[in-house]
């Protein structure tokens, strides 16, 4: 039973401020279970991992391991695949810049979409400078969706990698993740997945999607922000190079300039990790998974179809994606600019996004320059959802200005 | 100091005004335009202002781009407030404008519609956006290298 008033319980945020919160997309509140690990860390922790011959640092060691291996069970990897990141954008430029920028070359293609967040596409503009390879669009559709036909259409031997999200920060849409594999497989492509948007949202599972890599953060699913992971298939990390070294990535090293690199995942993570940050994550994972991925996204989807429910009689919405089954809306009010909207949103307390949400390219295939989005998440209610949409109803140009007089 | 511009449906009416029939919003080729690009990395506002100064003078001054309302509303009036002054007057109205923004005090007469801008300061967020056309001929005065 999915009891949202429970859980709300749990999350100081939402017990201590007024407001509503439509914008968990960017970032999401944090269950007291959580800070209670990161603090727990500094007052009975507080030392270095794999390193120092004494208890405390055994022990630390210990957590971080079965973080390590925590995280790996979320997603159906296995522990020697997780690295440890700062984030999903940290995640995706170590995949670009360790695989890409190595085994790309001139005519090779990577595959992408227009919705893509700038994480997941700038780190390959920069390969495809370096290297000569190119990047091409999947086309999407006038709702932006990505097609399995369009996919198939674009899908040549050229391509060597398809990176992409498989939920879209900007659109809310699951793209058929698995089948793109499939098809990027059968042609040797590797799928680099930006799963930002999706791993905190629905169950997740390498295995049966195939992704080859996966990027997400911790901060996006309950968890501490500056931490996040890299999942890679074994060979392919193993293959690839750090962009990064230093402490804790090398085996040894002689004054010759010789490196002994250890092995993946640990090669990767140069220098004393965010350690609160991984103990926190596995936290949050362990609560998140109480709760359960699927009932999440069940939830999600339901708040998501109560809200359009209402919204579709409102003549003075646009809505840029009716179809998406996620907590993200993105819409605009007709003849509003979206940064007046967002401030009118915002004096009668609810706090969403504007602006073009680091998918700038996207722009175009919507015909609008901005957008506003507001993102459910699994602790907001429907009585929040009446609240928002009363205000779209309310909205006017006239209200909006009356904000600064 | 005119009476209606303390009346808020006036002064909403000003800046509806400026926003839907924007005042020298375009931007040209010619030759003795300089351009200043304002783009704000916090927020959405990107917009280029463009001025011909010569002898000491704005002869003319435009923009285009991406704004919201404050910013579009707020950089027209001034296009309008500006054109054709000396730079020593410009100068002198847009200190005013700056008072008025921060609180302080400022000569109402000289600002005139863009006193609507007076409640600005009410929102911290959006003061960005009632001075990113000035602080776009601002530049381009300086750059002008005319301080007088």
């Amino acid at each position: 039973m999915f009891d949202v008033e429970k859980i709300r319980k749990d999350f100081p945020m939402i017990q201590n401020h007024q407001g509503i919160y439509l914008d968990s997309a960017s970032t999401t509140f944090k269950p007291q279970c959580v800070i209670d690990e990161v603090s727990n860390y500094y007052t009975h922790m507080g030392v270095n991992v794999h390193r120092g011959d004494y208890d405390l640092s055994y022990q630390v060691s210990k957590s971080f391991d079965k973080a390590r291996d925590n995280v790996a069970k979320f997603i159906g990897a296995s522990s020697k695949e997780i690295v440890f990141t700062s984030g999903a954008s940290e995640s995706l430029n170590l995949v670009a810049y360790g695989y890409g920028r190595k085994f790309l070359k001139k005519g090779d293609v990577i595959l992408s979409t227009e919705s893509e967040h700038a994480s997941n596409i700038l780190p390959w503009f920069k390969v495809c400078e370096e290297v000569g390879a190119t990047i091409e669009y999947i086309p999407l559709t006038k709702q932006g969706e990505c097609t399995i036909e369009a996919f198939k259409k674009v899908m040549t031997n050229k391509v060597k990698v398809v990176a992409m999200a498989n939920v879209s920060n900007v659109l809310g849409y699951v793209q058929p993740i698995e089948e793109i594999t499939k098809i990027a497989h059968e042609n040797g492509a590797i799928v680099v997945c930006d799963g930002a948007q999706s791993v905190p949202h629905l169950p997740c599972d390498v295995q049966k999607w195939g992704v080859d890599f996966l990027a997400f953060s911790a901060h996006k699913m309950c968890g501490p922000t500056g931490v996040g992971v890299l999942y890679g298939r074994y060979d392919l990390l193993e293959a690839m190079d750090p962009f990064m070294l230093g402490g804790g990535s090398n085996a040894r090293f002689d004054i010759c300039g010789n490196i002994l690199l250890k092995n993946a995942p640990y090669k990767f993570e140069s220098g004393t990790p965010a350690i609160e940050g991984v103990l926190g994550m596995s936290v949050a994972i362990n609560y998140l998974q109480e709760i359960g991925m699927e009932n999440i996204r069940r939830y999600e989807e339901e708040l998501r179809s109560y809200a359009m429910e209402q919204l579709k009689d409102c003549p003075n919405i646009q809505i840029y994606n009716p179809n998406a089954t996620t907590g993200i809306i993105a819409f605009n009010i007709k003849e509003i600019f979206a940064q007046d909207a967002a401030s009118y949103f915002s004096s009668q307390g609810i706090s969403l996004r504007s602006g073009n949400h680091c998918a700038k390219i996207l722009i175009e295939l919507i015909q609008a320059s901005e957008t506003l989005r507001a993102s459910f998440y699994f602790y907001n209610t429907k009585e929040e959802v009446d609240a928002f949409v009363k205000v779209c109803k309310e909205i006017t140009l006239e209200k909006c200005i009356d904000l600064v007089i | 100091m005119n009476q209606l511009l303390t009346d808020p449906a006036i002064l909403r009416e000003l800046i509806m005004d400026h926003y839907q029939h924007p005042r020298n919003r375009h931007l040209t080729d010619s030759e003795g335009y300089e351009t200043a690009h304002m783009a704000s990395d916090s927020c959405i506002d990107d917009i280029k202002v463009q001025a011909k100064i010569k002898d000491h003078r704005i002869e003319d001054v435009c923009f285009d781009g991406v704004a919201c309302t404050i910013s579009t509303a707020s950089t027209s009036m001034m296009t309008e407030l500006l054109k054709g002054k000396t730079i020593e007057e410009a100068n002198h109205i847009i200190e005013n404008y700056f008072a008025m923004i921060d609180e302080r005090e400022f000569d109402e007469d000289l600002l005139q519609e863009a006193i609507a801008m007076r409640g600005v300061s009410k929102q911290a967020n959006r003061i960005k956006c009632a001075t990113i056309g000035w602080n776009g001929i601002v530049q381009l005065i300086k750059e002008s290298g005319d301080h007088s």
